[in-house]
């Protein structure tokens, strides 16, 4: 395990004692493996095309902007390299593998108790006779929601991240090859709730869907705008409490349009099953045009 | 906190980059972290501190952040906008409908090694 931040304690459930996940490969004792395995072939499929042009090295572009020879062995290397280029390629891998098997997939985040688990559960009993579904569900400890999931008759998978903030594409890709969702299947990745770091890391989900309770603040699409940026959808869930609470919902939604114009936002209530329709249409039309595409690749 | 898995990234970068250009020791990273950036710069400064002491690569490397400020087309009024953050309204209409330009970099622009 690493002494810095302990990441070495993520684990993908079910994994054997030897394929101990690593999801952030600082791990000293393992370099680089997944570095190697892989090469950079990847690279073309993803928007970071400066990888190939760059890594040149250029002499004379030091800090005095001269290179002279035997005064100094230092040099510039200049790389332009995105800080998140690795977990997208595994992103990208992800995005492919999906695609070629036509799996709808969505990335849950919000803040811890907006009612991810709960939602999933009903989103569950309600679909799992029309098509197959699959869930990974990401926490730092525990197993307890993949439980509440298979409960329902679906297959789960949890990913603990150890101290880990959030899911990053790696443990994703972990996780898909374990879970082997099945063709034409939707696939819900419940991320760890936190509305600040998910945003930075693309799993290779079709959709980032931030869910809000209207029992939190209102507000919350201006305090975590990256979070509402980076989602394609807004649920507001609970709202068989909003008699109870002082929750502006037009107020709300006009916050999240102002961090992005484009998303979609939907009001239901997991508990009661008010608003559950159209949330159960849309996984429906995206599961079938993920499906659809397949069927033109294939 | 997700500075640390992103200096993590760092770290492998810097890693790769040192097989491929034969390089041992890396003195100082310019990274660029755009404004509207998930990243707070002092927060990934501390944890490059942590994660650096553990290889001879880059114990005592320095980090240089440049930070790139936010610029967003407003679609509204149709020009190019300096924006401090995402929920900064367009300073000269007011609208909302912005799309950022920059500010949203984060990468390793060079090294200086040995």
């Amino acid at each position: 395990m690493c002494t810095v931040c302990g990441c070495g304690d993520a684990k993908v459930e079910g994994a054997k004692v030897e394929g101990h996940i690593h999801p952030h490969s600082h791990d000293h004792d393992h370099g680089h493996d997944h570095s190697h395995d892989h090469g950079h072939s990847h690279d073309h499929d993803h928007s970071h095309p400066h990888d190939h042009d760059h890594g040149h090295i250029h002499y004379g572009q030091g800090i005095a902007g001269v290179h002279v020879p035997g005064l100094s062995q230092s040099r510039i290397v200049q790389i332009e390299q995105d800080i998140l280029g690795h977990n997208n390629d595994f992103a990208g891998r992800n995005r492919a593998w999906l695609a070629r098997h036509g799996v709808f997939a969505l990335n849950l985040v919000s803040s811890p108790g907006s009612g991810k688990t709960t939602l999933l559960c009903r989103t569950a009993e309600a679909l799992k006779a029309k098509f197959p579904l699959a869930v990974i569900e990401g926490d730092q400890q525990t197993s307890f929601d993949a439980d509440r999931i298979r409960a329902t008759g679906i297959p789960a998978l949890q990913v603990n991240t150890g101290k880990g903030c959030h899911l990053d594409a790696h443990m994703v890709e972990s996780a898909i090859e374990r879970l082997a969702p099945a063709d034409d299947s939707v696939l819900f990745i419940e991320n760890v709730g936190n509305l600040v770091c998910p945003a930075a890391f693309d799993l290779g989900e079709a959709y980032k869907v931030a869910i809000l309770s209207v029992t939190e603040g209102e507000d919350k699409p201006l305090k975590y705008p990256d979070m509402f940026h980076a989602a394609g959808m807004m649920i507001l869930n609970k709202i068989d409490l909003l008699p109870y609470c002082d929750f502006d919902v037009e107020r709300c939604i006009a916050f999240a349009r102002r961090v992005n114009p484009d998303i979609v936002v939907l009001k239901l209530s997991a508990r009661s099953g008010e608003g559950f329709d159209e949330w159960l249409a849309w996984i429906a039309e995206g599961r079938r045009r993920a499906a659809a595409a397949r069927v033109k690749v294939g | 906190m997700h500075e640390m898995s992103l200096t993590e990234g760092v770290v492998r970068i810097l890693e790769d980059q040192a097989a491929t250009h034969g390089f041992t020791r890396v003195k100082t990273i310019w990274l660029e972290i755009g404004e509207l950036s998930t990243v707070v710069p002092e927060s990934m400064e501390f944890c490059f501190g942590a994660v650096a002491k553990g290889s001879p690569l880059t114990e005592g490397a320095r980090l240089e952040i440049i930070r790139i400020p936010g610029t967003a087309w407003c679609m509204d009024c149709s020009g190019s906008v300096v924006v401090a953050s995402r929920i900064d309204l367009c300073p000269q209409c007011g609208g909302a409908k912005l799309a950022v330009t920059t500010g949203e970099e984060m990468r390793i622009k060079e090294l200086e090694v040995e």
